[in-house]
């Protein structure tokens, strides 16, 4: 494999890897900042303990989150040197904003939640996982800011001298619909996220009849948030894909597979393309749904690939600008599809609620949800930037311009291998710890560690 | 603000972001290297890591800043040190990662076997970041191969030389002593005389390689050219500060012992800012082809906005970080009853 080829194979799954954690983050800083609320409110010792059991569960996970966050920080000079020289006056600013207001935040007021419960007022104990989770989605807002810059770049000159896009506008980056789309989104599948991850655990603990009270307390709430962030991230995805078609349109024909332009456009239920992925063979599609996801009405026009390949041809000259349409097309798909069954769930487990569900035989099965948004999360991503390709800045910089020219194919076969060595070491860690905290329960979390638990933390006695 | 202006200042803010690194993070690598030496028990090693890991991260994020203001205030340095110096950084990535999970994961299991690995990993871990910084620090103040196009025509081994091993290894000595004093300032009882009795031998370290890089300093640098024979007196300071930590060593004078070793680091940093200033990053093939402020810097608009944002969130970040020095600023001991895990 060339240098370009290694340097995006390493992006994407460091990337996708560290977006494993980071939903989870997102969505969990609220359930236990949520919890420690309640219990500060009502005394009640199931909260507190609720709080700190999916505290214990936080806390292995944004371990992996931050650790493998500094390398998506570094390697965009590190891989993409040409891509940080020419966007770096605008690009970076978000990045090292994202730094000052968020990655202090969410670190000092993490480590003064952990160790310092005893050593200060409640109530500062209790703004300090606030301040975490405000920490973590505001730096998810930064981070989609630059991201949706990539994709829609606003505020922007091209200065003439030096060759580099230059900011003129910071208001116009800051409120990029693209980024803020993409942040709601996120939240919302964030949030979605926990909540599985809560409903799933709390359903293996109702149905071996171990803390029910707290963890049908639990699964309640997460049904709840469950359902209606599922809905959001449905609301926010449809949203998106509309504004997708305004800035993005090869984007989203290739992710429908939408060869030819066409009004009223049909959906595709499935597309099988030729080997190349750049001609169908055969589909089956329903009338007019496209028109509609693409601007809310059955019958206007959806330009097609073909027609869009043609027009960038004459824009930017000779080149292919068809990203990987098998990727995209079933991305989405698993996507789409995934968010739809997680709404139904979060619906049933809701209408559960109201009944015995806690003797159901279906309990068993439960936990199995938690894969859901775990598969919904990465064909997001890799949807929203494989869907971007040839482009690393659309229409203004392609990715085989970006990366940086000195690297050796020896360098990154050993960065490669190593991230895969070190990452896949993490993963095994972290399942381990994960499956551990998660059987030992809501007593064991009590304690300092559930193997020796001598010490209880933070008692007051 | 003239464009000049503010490029200057920029300079001097990730100068300060990388102080503040070194200040805050040097200890923790320290303590983290002295981890599996110092701690016999494992109530021990707890009460070792808790002396900083309540604010580890937060220190960490001081580099991160770091990192992130240089690619907004100057995308060319950014580039070229990042992409030119990578393996040495990926290195240091993964010292970071190992050093990283290790704090969160190694009291989340109590078969020894776990601990004893992940207490190594901090101690390997802690010891790559420093060696690697230390190695690129005096690379960057030696300068480095950079052609025409400011690309890095070198590679890892250009980096390896013997004023680069001698840079790393005097961060590694300097980091170990600092560490021992911080833990002998944040210790009690047996642990703590122990750290005290350890400082006294990483001193005599500490100092032969600091009088060792500031004489090889002359002949590997332009410093002479630069700032001439006489180096004025930061550099000379940030040597004395250093040598006279033994006096407080010897005297139970833990806070000044620690303060000045806390002082020589931020003297060799202001040396070294001072040394570069106003280049970035030095070429040795065509001190023409040498990255500067101003040739490696963003436009005047987004310098403008980045200092507005800086002006207001710095002093933020300070008070809070200030406050969590505060709360936790008493002495950890090894009673178990105590240990928070």
């Amino acid at each position: 494999m060339d240098p370009l080829t290694l340097s995006r194979l390493q992006f994407g799954l460091t990337t996708v890897y560290h977006f494993l954690f980071v939903p989870l983050t997102l969505g969990l800083s609220w359930f236990v900042a949520y919890f420690q609320t309640r219990y500060y409110q009502t005394r009640d010792e199931e909260f507190r303990k609720s709080a700190k059991f999916w505290g214990k569960l936080f806390l292995i996970n944004f371990a992996i989150g931050v650790v493998t966050g500094i390398v998506q920080e570094f390697q965009f000079g590190m891989n993409w040197s040409e891509y940080s020289r020419y966007v770096g006056d605008i690009f970076g600013a978000p990045l090292a904003i994202e730094a000052l207001t968020s990655f202090f935040l969410e670190s000092t007021f993490l480590g003064i939640w952990i160790f310092g419960e005893t050593k200060i007022p409640e109530k500062a104990h209790l703004a300090s996982i606030w301040l975490v989770a405000i920490g973590s989605n505001l730096s998810a807002l930064w981070i989609l800011l630059a991201n949706g810059w990539m994709q829609h770049p606003v505020g922007y000159v091209i200065n003439e001298v030096n060759g580099r896009a230059e900011l003129v506008d910071f208001f116009a980056l800051v409120t990029n619909p693209k980024g803020w789309l993409f942040f709601w989104h996120t939240i919302a599948a964030g949030l979605a996220t926990a909540s599985f991850f809560i409903i799933g655990i709390s359903a293996y603990h109702i149905f071996r009849k171990q803390n029910v009270n707290l963890f049908k307390s639990s699964f309640q709430t997460a049904t709840i948030v469950g359902l209606i962030a599922s809905t959001l991230v449905f609301f926010g995805g449809h949203t998106n894909g509309q504004y997708m078609y305004e800035t993005q349109p090869m984007k989203f024909a290739a992710i429908e597979a939408h060869y030819d332009t066409s009004a009223p456009a049909p959906f595709s239920i499935i597309t099988i393309g030729d080997l190349t992925g750049k001609q169908e063979v055969w589909s089956w599609r329903v009338p007019a749904v496209l028109s509609f996801l693409a601007c809310n009405n059955f019958t206007c026009e959806v330009r097609g690939v073909d027609e869009i390949q043609a027009e960038y041809e004459a824009l930017y000259g000779t080149g292919d600008y068809i990203p990987l349409i098998d990727f995209t097309y079933w991305a989405f798909r698993i996507m789409m599809t995934i968010g739809f069954i997680m709404m139904g769930f979060s619906f049933l487990f809701l209408l559960a609620t109201r009944g015995k569900y806690e003797n159901a035989k279906w309990m068993k099965w439960v936990p199995w949800v938690i894969a859901l948004p775990y598969l919904a999360n990465s064909s997001g991503w890799i949807l929203t930037e494989m869907g971007r390709q040839p482009w690393i800045v659309q229409g203004l910089l392609k990715v085989e311009d970006a990366v940086s020219p000195n690297l050796t194919v020896v360098d990154l076969w050993i960065s490669l291998i190593g991230y895969t060595v070190v990452y896949g070491a993490l993963a095994v860690a972290m399942v381990y710890l994960m499956k551990k905290y998660i059987v030992a329960g809501p007593d064991a979390a009590m304690h300092e560690s559930v193997d020796v638990a001598p010490t209880l933390v933070g008692s007051q006695d | 603000m003239s464009y000049e202006f503010l490029q200057t200042l920029w300079f001097i803010l990730i100068a300060v972001l990388w102080i503040g690194f070194f200040i805050l993070e040097g200890f923790d690598f320290g303590v983290g290297m002295l981890l599996p030496f110092l701690g016999k028990k494992d109530e021990e090693r707890r009460a070792i890591i808790n002396t900083i890991g309540s604010t580890w991260d937060g220190n960490e994020v001081w580099l991160l800043t770091a990192g992130g203001a240089t690619f907004a205030a100057f995308p060319h340095w950014y580039a070229t040190m990042f992409s030119g110096f990578y393996l040495a950084l990926f290195l240091l990535v993964i010292g970071l990662i190992i050093r990283g999970i290790s704090f969160e994961y190694r009291s989340k299991d109590a078969n020894p076997k776990w601990r004893h690995t992940f207490d190594w990993m901090i101690a390997i871990g802690s010891f790559m970041c420093a060696l690697l910084l230390g190695t690129a620090f005096s690379n960057l103040a030696r300068g480095v191969p950079i052609n025409a196009d400011m690309m890095y025509t070198g590679n890892l081994f250009t980096l390896l030389n013997p004023f680069g091993l001698l840079g790393g290894v005097t961060m590694v000595s300097v980091f170990l002593l600092y560490g021992s004093t911080f833990l002998t300032l944040k210790l009690e009882g047996e642990l703590r005389e122990r750290a005290r009795e350890l400082s006294k031998n990483l001193y005599v370290v500490a100092a032969i390689v600091v009088v060792l890089l500031a004489f090889f300093t002359y002949t590997s640098t332009d410093i002479s050219s630069k700032i001439g024979v006489n180096p004025g007196s930061t550099p000379l300071a940030a040597v004395i500060a250093i040598l006279i930590a033994i006096f407080f060593i010897n005297r139970k004078m833990e806070g000044w012992a620690f303060l000045t070793v806390a002082l020589h680091i931020v003297l060799t940093q202001v040396s070294f800012f001072t040394l570069m200033f106003p280049r970035v990053m030095i070429s040795t093939l065509n001190p023409e082809w040498s990255l500067t402020i101003y040739n490696a810097s963003s436009s005047q608009y987004t310098l403008t906005v980045m200092s507005i944002v800086a002006l207001i969130f710095v002093p933020i970040v300070l008070v809070y970080q200030g406050w969590a020095y505060y709360i936790f600023r008493k002495r950890i001991s090894t009673d178990k009853k105590t240990l928070i895990y």
